[in-house]
């Protein structure tokens, strides 16, 4: 399991190799890497992400732990940034390696729809016009019941 | 107790921590305590269901005790990803 939050940017291709990389056995690899949005009406500058230390990590590691013990994968990684992010940047991935796609695709939508609302980030988004913390969409929440 | 507060009940309250010393049995109890202290404690915990919060680090409720709690936190609904 590879957990990481940080304020810099990370490199999607190396990460990905990297994870890939070392596992035998694995025949599927899936991985989701989510981009800042611009807010076209109101041009995005900034978007700005704050967390809980501490919090973060355990809240994260406990997700891929689960996600581990639920599919059969080989491995899992999470890497999540916080800080003042601009239009088009990285902002986290998460990988999973199974045997099969199946289970990769799975723990991986598992893993997203628990970062979405039960990990510590809160994003705002400050435009030419405002600044706004992002609201929590129901449907977010709603997501995590099929699990 | 380390009081901590993120986003935009950060910005409510004013600040971004604080330590506490209370008698509160139940995470109820303790806003019921900040909320009794000023206007702007009353402005940030006025909607409930509008917040989330951790004690030592792991999410929680409302009716939650405080027994062996060092820290506890306030924030709105988390939207990572």
């Amino acid at each position: 399991m590879r957990i990481l939050v940080q304020e810099d940017p990370f490199d999607v291709g190396e990460e990905v190799s990297r994870f890939s990389a070392g596992h035998q056995d694995v025949g599927a690899v899936v991985t989701f890497t989510g981009v800042v949005r611009d807010v076209p009406e109101e041009r995005l500058k900034v978007m700005e992400i704050e967390h809980y230390p501490g919090m973060t990590e355990s809240a994260l590691a406990e997700m891929a732990a689960t996600a581990m013990d639920r599919w059969s994968l080989a491995d899992a990684l999470v890497i999540h940034r916080y800080g003042r992010l601009a239009p088009g940047e990285m902002i986290m991935m998460v990988g999973t390696a199974s045997k099969h796609r199946k289970d990769a695709f799975e723990a991986a939508e598992y893993l997203m729809d628990f970062l979405k609302s039960r990990a510590p980030f809160w994003k705002r988004e400050i435009t030419a016009r405002s600044a706004q913390w992002v609201a929590a969409k129901d449907d977010d929440e709603n997501a995590l019941k099929r699990w | 107790m380390d009081i901590l507060y993120f986003a935009w009940v950060r910005e409510r309250i004013g600040r971004p921590r604080e330590t506490l010393d209370t008698n509160a049995a139940t995470v109820a109890e303790l806003v019921e305590e900040l909320k009794s202290r000023e206007d702007r404690y009353a402005a940030a915990f006025s909607d409930l269901s509008a917040l989330r919060v951790a004690v030592n680090q792991e999410l929680t409720d409302f009716d939650a005790s405080l027994e062996g709690a060092r820290e506890v936190a306030f924030f709105p609904p988390m939207t990572g990803g």
